[in-house]
C-alpha cells in the first residue's frame, strides 16, 4: 500500500527499488485516492516502511518477443534465466492479452493424431482446442503430456511450423527438469520456450507465468504462423497462488476460499486458445491439474470443465491395475471431437465405434458392481462377456507402452476387435450397415 | 452534456468510484475517460458514486473524467438486428472486427445497427389516424423470413400528423410525426426522454429501450400450447409452452449447451434471441457457421434468418457479462411486441449470477449463501418473469420463452442458483452426469425431470393431437418409473432371477430408452422429429407393451420374446423411418400383431 501517488494508472507495472541496490516489479491492483495497493512479484522479502524507492513505469506488464524465444527458457514474469543473455526483441506485448472476438475466429476441426488409443479414439484433441488432463498426485500425468508432445506432431518428421510453450507454476524442480529432458531426447528444445515458476518462486508471479507463456504462444501463431502446443503446468498451483493473494487482500471469499472471479480468472487463460482468421497458425492448450484430494467437484477442476473444450480424466484404480495411460474413459471427453472426426476426417465409423464403447463401458461398471455382490460365477452369460470386455477394453486398447505411436486406423481396428467379444445384438449405438462392414466375433482367446 | 462530469477516484477491478459530481442517476449510461468506455452507475452516495465498467479497466487513472449521458443503458431496437451477432452491450462484434481486428480493443464506438442501410418501406397508417402504443405504423422486410413492424413507441400516444410514402428509408430518416396527446405519459413510468404535452415527436424506424426495463404489454395470458421443438423427450414427456420458462442444470459435459443448440435449432418459434453468457468463444463460432447453413424445417430459410446471437465470452468484461442477459431479452420482448413467438436461449444463468457475485465481491457487500449476494433470488425471477405469454398493445398474439442453462458448482442441485431457478420456473430438465457417461443424449433425467404446463395444455393436445395422447405419455413414463424400482433389485441380484412379468417391463424399459428418449443430434433425421411422428412411435411402443403382456400372461417366457427381432427393430425405428414416409409405420403395427400369431400359435 503505497500513499501520496500521483496519477498512477490501474494493472500499471512498478518497479520497487531496495536500498538503492536490488529491484523488484509490482504490478498496481487497486486505487483509492492518492493510495494504490501494490503486488510485488517477487515476493515481499527486505522490503520496508523506509528502505525502497517506488517507480511508476506506466505501462501495464510486458515480455519482450521474437522468434529467438524457441529453445530458451525463461522466469516466471519472461526474464530468460538461461544464462544466454537478453532476447533482442522484435515487439513487446501486454501479457494480459485481449479477448478474440467470437466473429474473428474459426471453429476448430482437423483432428491431432496423438498415437494414444483412448484419446485419438475416444476423446479427440482437435488443432486450436483446450484439452486439460485431470489428475491427482502421484498420477503419470506428466508423462502423458510428455508422450502427447512427442508423439502429436515431433515424431513423423514434420516439425516445420509446430514449436511447444511450456509455462510451469509452482511445480517441483524435478517436473520442470522431467519435462525439459524428455525435449531434449525427442530433439524438440529448439523449438520449446519454456517459462518456469517452480515451488520456491515467489507466488505472486505464478499469477503471470502462464500471461507471459500465452503471450508468447499468441505471438507465434497469430504473427509467426506456427501451430502452437501450449503445456500449462499445474493450475491448482495457480488458483491457490489467487487464492493466497485474494485472501491477503482481504477480498470476500466464495467457494473453498477461493475468489468470486476464479472463472473469469481461469476463462481469460484458457480461452486464449483456437484459431483465428486470417492468421495461419493455432494455439492448442493441454493445462495439466491435479485434482486436491482426487474430487473433481472440487471448484478448480469443476470450473475449468466448464470452460475447457472437454477434459481428459486421470484415475487412481485404473493407475492402480497398472494400465498406462490410467484414463478413465467415461468422465473423459471432447467437445470437439464430434466435428472433427468421422467421413472425410478420421474413418466413417468413427464416430458410432466410440459411442458404442462408451455406452457398452459404462455397462460395464453396472455388471462389476452386481458381480461384487453375487459373485462373478453367478452372471448370466452375457454379462459375462461384458467383463472379458471391459477387461480386454482396459488391457488392450487403453493400456499402451510409453514409446508406442499408435495409428488412427490401428487404433479404430483395435475397437472393433474388442467390441466383436459382445454379441451383435448388443452394439444398439451402431448402425446396421456399419456393422455389416466392420463387425466381427472374437474369444478372449484371440488376444 | 459532457460538461457534466465526475472524477475518478478509486478502481478495483471493474469498480469505479467517481468524486466531484453528484447529478448522476441511478442506472445512468456513463462514458469513462478520453476512450469513452461505457460503464453504468450502481451506487450514489453524497461524496461518491460507484459505477461499473463494461470495458477492460487497465490503465484508467484517478482523476479521468466520467461524463454523464443523462440517460439508461438502452439497447436500439429496430430491423437490422436479426442474423447480427452482439457483444454484452449491443456492439455489433463484425463491426468491432473491422474496427479493431482480430482481438477486441477497448472503447469502441459503433453503432449498434446499421444506420447507413436503406430499408424499403411499406406505410400502414395515414395522417390523421390515431397513434397508440405499439400501434403498427409500417414495415420492411427484415430477413427472408422476417419482417420487421414499424411500431409507435410505449410511451407515445396521439394523432399522427405526417406519415411518409412507401420507400426506401434508412434509420436516421423519420418516416412520421406523432402529436402527442396529453394523457400519454401518465399511462407508462414516465422514462428519461418522455416527450412533454402537446409536442410533436418524430418516429422512426429505430427506438430506444432501457435494458432493465420490462417493455409493457396489454395483458399476460395462460401458457396455452406447446413450443414444438422436434425433441421427443421434450416435447412428449416434459414439454414447454410457448411462453413459459425451463431451466436446464447440468455438470459440464452433461450437453446443456448441445440442447440449447437443438432448441434454437429446430423449436417452432418465429424469433430465437441466443445468449451466450460467460461460455465457450468457438462454440458462439460454431452456432454462428452451423446456423448460416441449416435450413429452418418449417420456412426452409437459413436459420441464421430468424436468429440473434448475443456473445459476451468468458473471457470478455464481466460486467458486461451481467448486461447481456438484459439486452437479450430487451431485444426479445421487442419482436414480441411485433406478435412474433420469440424463444430466448440464455447459456448459462449461472456465469451471469457469478458475475453478480463477482461485482457484489468488489463492492464489498454482505454476501448471503456461497458468496452470492442476497439479491440473487430478486434478480432471478425478475428475469424469469419477462417471459410469457401475451396480447400485445397492438392486440396481436405473442410470447417470450425463456429457456436458460444453469451450471451449478460441482453438478450438485442444491447450490443456490439451481434451487432459487427452480423456483421461478415451471419446466426442468436434468441433465444427468451418468447418462452423459453413457453417451445417452439428450441426458435428461427422466425421474427428477419436470413440465408443469401439462395441465394447461391439456385441451390444445385434445384439439390438435388426441385425446390419448396424455394417457401415453403416462404409459410410457410408467414403464420408466417401474424400470428404476427394479433396477435397485437387479443391482443386487440380476435380472436373471426376475419373473417374467418384471423383465418385460425391462425390456419394454429398454425400448423406450434406446428407441424413443435418446435421440441422435448428429443423425440426418433423428436431429427432429415432427410431432406426427412422436405420437406415432410412442403408440408402436405401447402397442408392443400390451401384446408383450398378453403373451406373458399365457407363460410364454422372455427368452421365447427375445428370440425374435421384434424388439431392436422398435428401437431403430428412429434410424429406419424418414419424417416424410410415416406411411411405413403402420407396418410395424402390423408386424407386431404377426408376432404375436406367431408366437400365439407354436406356444400357446
Amino acid at each position: 500500500m503505497l500513499e501520496g501517488v500521483e496519477n498512477p494508472a490501474y494493472d500499471e507495472v512498478v518497479e520497487i527499488k531496495i536500498d538503492g541496490g536490488k529491484s523488484k516489479k509490482g504490478r498496481v491492483v487497486q486505487i483509492f485516492g492518492d493510495k494504490v495497493a501494490i503486488q510485488v512479484f517477487e515476493g515481499t522479502d527486505e522490503l520496508s516502511l523506509h528502505n525502497t524507492i517506488t517507480k511508476f513505469t506506466g505501462r501495464p506488464m510486458e515480455i519482450k518477443l521474437s522468434e529467438e524465444i524457441l529453445g530458451r527458457v525463461f522466469d516466471g514474469i519472461g526474464r530468460p534465466i538461461d544464462g544466454m543473455g537478453e532476447i533482442y526483441a522484435e515487439c513487446r506485448r501486454d501479457i494480459n492479452g485481449k479477448a478474440i472476438n467470437p466473429v474473428s475466429r474459426i471453429y476448430p476441426r482437423n483432428f491431432i493424431q496423438t498415437g494414444i488409443s483412448a484419446i485419438d479414439g475416444l476423446a479427440t484433441l482437435i488443432r486450436g482446442q483446450k484439452l486439460p488432463i485431470f489428475s491427482g498426485n502421484g498420477l503419470p500425468h506428466d508423462q502423458l503430456a510428455a508422450q502427447l508432445v512427442r508423439q502429436a506432431s515431433l515424431g513423423g518428421g514434420a516439425t516445420e511450423g509446430f514449436a511447444v510453450v511450456f509455462a510451469a507454476m509452482g511445480v517441483k524442480y524435478d517436473v520442470a527438469d522431467f519435462f525439459r529432458r524428455t525435449f531434449e531426447e525427442s530433439g524438440a528444445i529448439e523449438r520449446v520456450a519454456m517459462f518456469l515458476n517452480l515451488a520456491n518462486d515467489p507466488v505472486v508471479e505464478r499469477l503471470a507465468t502462464p500471461r507471459a507463456a500465452l503471450t508468447a504462444a499468441e505471438y507465434l501463431a497469430y504473427e509467426k504462423g506456427m501451430h502452437i502446443l501450449v503445456i500449462l503446468t499445474d493450475m491448482t498451483s495457480y488458483a491457490e497462488a489467487l487464492r493466497e493473494i485474494s485472501s491477503s487482500r482481504g477480498e470476500i471469499p466464495s467457494r473453498k476460499g477461493y475468489p468470486g472471479y476464479l472463472y473469469s480468472e481461469l476463462a481469460s487463460l484458457f480461452e486464449r486458445a483456437g484459431i483465428v482468421r486470417n492468421g495461419k497458425g493455432s494455439v492448442t492448450q493441454i493445462p495439466i491439474l491435479t485434482m486436491p484430494n482426487d474430487d473433481i467437484t472440487h471448484p478448480v477442476p469443476d470450473l475449468t470443465g466448464y470452460i475447457t473444450e472437454g477434459q481428459i480424466v486421470l484415475e487412481r484404480s485404473v493407475n492402480q491395475k497398472g494400465v498406462y495411460p490410467p484414463i478413465n474413459i467415461l468422465p473423459s471427453l471432447s467437445r470437439l471431437m464430434k466435428d472433427g472426426i468421422g467421413k472425410g476426417y478420421t474413418r466413417e465409423d468413427h464416430p458410432d465405434l466410440a459411442n458404442q464403447i462408451f455406452s457398452s463401458y459404462a455397462h460395464v461398471s453396472d455388471i462389476r458392481a452386481l458381480a461384487s455382490v453375487i459373485g462373478e460365477d453367478e452372471l448370466s452369460d452375457i454379462d459375462k462377456r461384458y467383463i472379458q470386455f471391459g477387461s480386454l477394453l482396459e488391457t488392450h486398447f487403453i493400456n499402451q507402452n510409453k514409446y508406442e505411436n499408435r495409428g488412427i486406423s490401428q487404433t479404430i481396428q483395435l475397437g472393433w476387435d474388442i467390441l466383436g467379444v459382445l454379441p451383435r445384438s448388443e452394439l444398439d449405438r451402431i448402425a446396421t450397415d456399419t456393422l455389416d462392414k466392420y463387425y466381427h466375433p472374437m474369444t478372449m482367446s484371440d488376444f | 452534456m459532457k460538461d457534466e462530469f465526475g472524477v475518478i477516484y478509486g478502481i478495483n477491478g471493474p469498480i469505479l468510484s467517481v468524486s466531484g459530481y453528484d447529478g448522476y442517476k441511478m442506472s445512468e449510461m456513463v462514458l469513462i475517460g478520453e476512450e469513452g468506455l461505457i460503464g453504468e452507475v450502481i451506487g450514489i452516495e453524497a461524496e461518491k458514486s460507484t459505477i461499473q465498467v463494461f470495458e477492460d479497466t487497465s490503465g484508467l487513472r484517478p482523476g479521468a473524467p466520467v461524463f454523464s449521458t443523462g440517460g439508461q443503458l438502452s439497447v436500439s431496437l429496430g430491423p437490422g438486428m436479426i442474423g447480427n451477432i452482439f457483444d454484452g452491450i449491443q456492439r455489433p462484434l463484425k463491426s468491432i472486427e473491422k474496427d479493431s481486428g482480430v482481438f477486441i480493443s477497448r472503447g469502441v464506438h459503433v453503432d449498434s445497427l446499421d444506420m447507413d442501410r436503406k430499408w424499403s418501406l411499406q406505410t400502414l397508417a395515414s395522417e390523421g389516424d390515431q397513434a397508440f402504443p405499439g400501434m403498427v405504423i409500417a414495415q420492411v422486410k427484415e430477413t427472408e423470413s422476417i419482417i420487421c413492424r414499424i411500431m409507435i413507441p410505449p410511451d407515445i400516444r396521439g394523432v399522427i400528423k405526417s406519415i411518409v410514402p412507401d420507400g426506401s428509408y434508412t434509420l436516421r430518416d423519420a418516416i412520421a410525426v406523432v402529436e402527442v396527446s396529453a394523457s400519454a405519459a401518465q399511462e407508462f413510468e414516465p422514462l428519461p426522454d418522455s416527450p412533454s404535452k402537446f409536442e410533436l415527436k418524430e418516429i422512426r424506424m429505430v427506438q430506444k429501450w432501457p435494458i432493465r426495463v420490462p417493455r409493457p404489454v396489454d395483458k399476460r395470458k395462460i401458457v396455452d400450447r406447446p413450443l414444438i421443438t422436434g425433441q421427443r423427450i421434450i416435447d412428449t414427456l416434459f414439454p414447454i409452452g410457448k411462453g413459459g420458462m425451463a431451466a436446464i442444470p447440468g455438470g459440464f459435459g452433461t450437453g446443456k449447451t448441445m440442447t440449447q443448440h437443438q432448441l434454437a435449432k429446430w423449436s417452432d418459434a418465429d424469433i430465437i434471441v441466443y445468449i451466450g453468457c460467460g461460455e465457450r468463444g468457438n462454440e458462439m463460432t460454431e452456432v454462428l457457421e452451423d446456423f448460416s447453413e441449416l435450413k429452418d424445417p418449417r420456412t426452409k430459410r437459413a436459420l441464421m434468418d430468424r436468429t440473434i446471437l448475443i456473445a459476451n465470452t468468458s473471457n470478455m468484461p464481466v460486467a458486461a457479462r451481467e448486461a447481456s442477459i438484459y439486452t437479450g431479452i430487451a431485444i426479445a420482448e421487442f419482436y414480441r411486441d411485433m406478435g412474433y413467438h420469440v424463444a430466448i436461449m440464455a447459456d448459462s444463468t449461472s456465469r451471469w449470477a457469478e458475475a453478480l457475485r463477482e461485482l457484489s465481491g468488489r463492492l464489498e457487500e454482505m454476501p448471503a449463501e456461497e458468496g452470492f449476494p442476497a439479491y440473487l433470488a430478486s434478480r432471478l425471477s425478475s428475469f424469469y418473469e419477462r417471459a410469457g405469454s401475451v396480447t400485445t398493445l397492438s392486440g396481436a398474439d405473442a410470447s417470450v420463452t425463456i429457456i436458460g442453462a444453469v451450471s451449478p458448482q460441482g453438478a450438485d442441485f442444491s447450490e443456490p442458483v439451481t434451487q432459487n431457478t427452480k423456483r421461478f420456473v415451471r419446466v426442468f430438465w436434468a441433465l444427468d452426469r451418468s447418462l452423459a457417461y453413457a453417451r445417452h443424449f439428450p441426458a435428461i433425467q427422466w425421474l427428477t425431470s419436470y413440465s408443469e404446463y401439462l395441465d394447461d395444455m391439456e385441451e390444445w393436445y385434445r384439439d390438435n393431437v388426441g385425446s390419448d395422447f396424455l394417457a401415453h405419455r403416462q404409459s410410457i413414463l410408467k414403464i420408466l418409473y417401474e424400470e428404476s424400482e427394479l433396477m435397485e433389485i437387479v443391482k443386487l441380484i440380476g435380472s436373471d432371477v426376475l419373473p417374467d412379468s418384471q423383465r418385460l417391463t425391462l425390456e419394454m424399459a429398454r425400448v423406450i430408452r434406446l428407441g424413443f428418449v435418446q435421440q441422435n443430434a448428429y443423425h440426418m433425421f433423428d436431429t427432429y422429429v415432427p410431432f406426427a411422428k412422436q405420437l406415432k412411435m410412442m403408440e408402436i411402443i405401447l402397442h408392443l407393451n400390451e401384446t408383450c403382456w398378453k403373451l406373458v400372461k399365457l407363460g410364454i417366457s422372455m427368452n421365447v420374446l427375445k428370440s425374435e427381432d421384434i424388439f431392436e427393430r422398435v428401437i431403430a425405428i428412429k434410424y429406419n423411418v424418414g419424417n416424410d414416409d410415416l406411411d411405413k409405420l403402420e407396418g410395424y403395427i402390423s408386424d407386431i400383431d404377426d408376432f404375436y400369431g406367431r408366437l400365439y400359435e407354436k406356444n400357446a
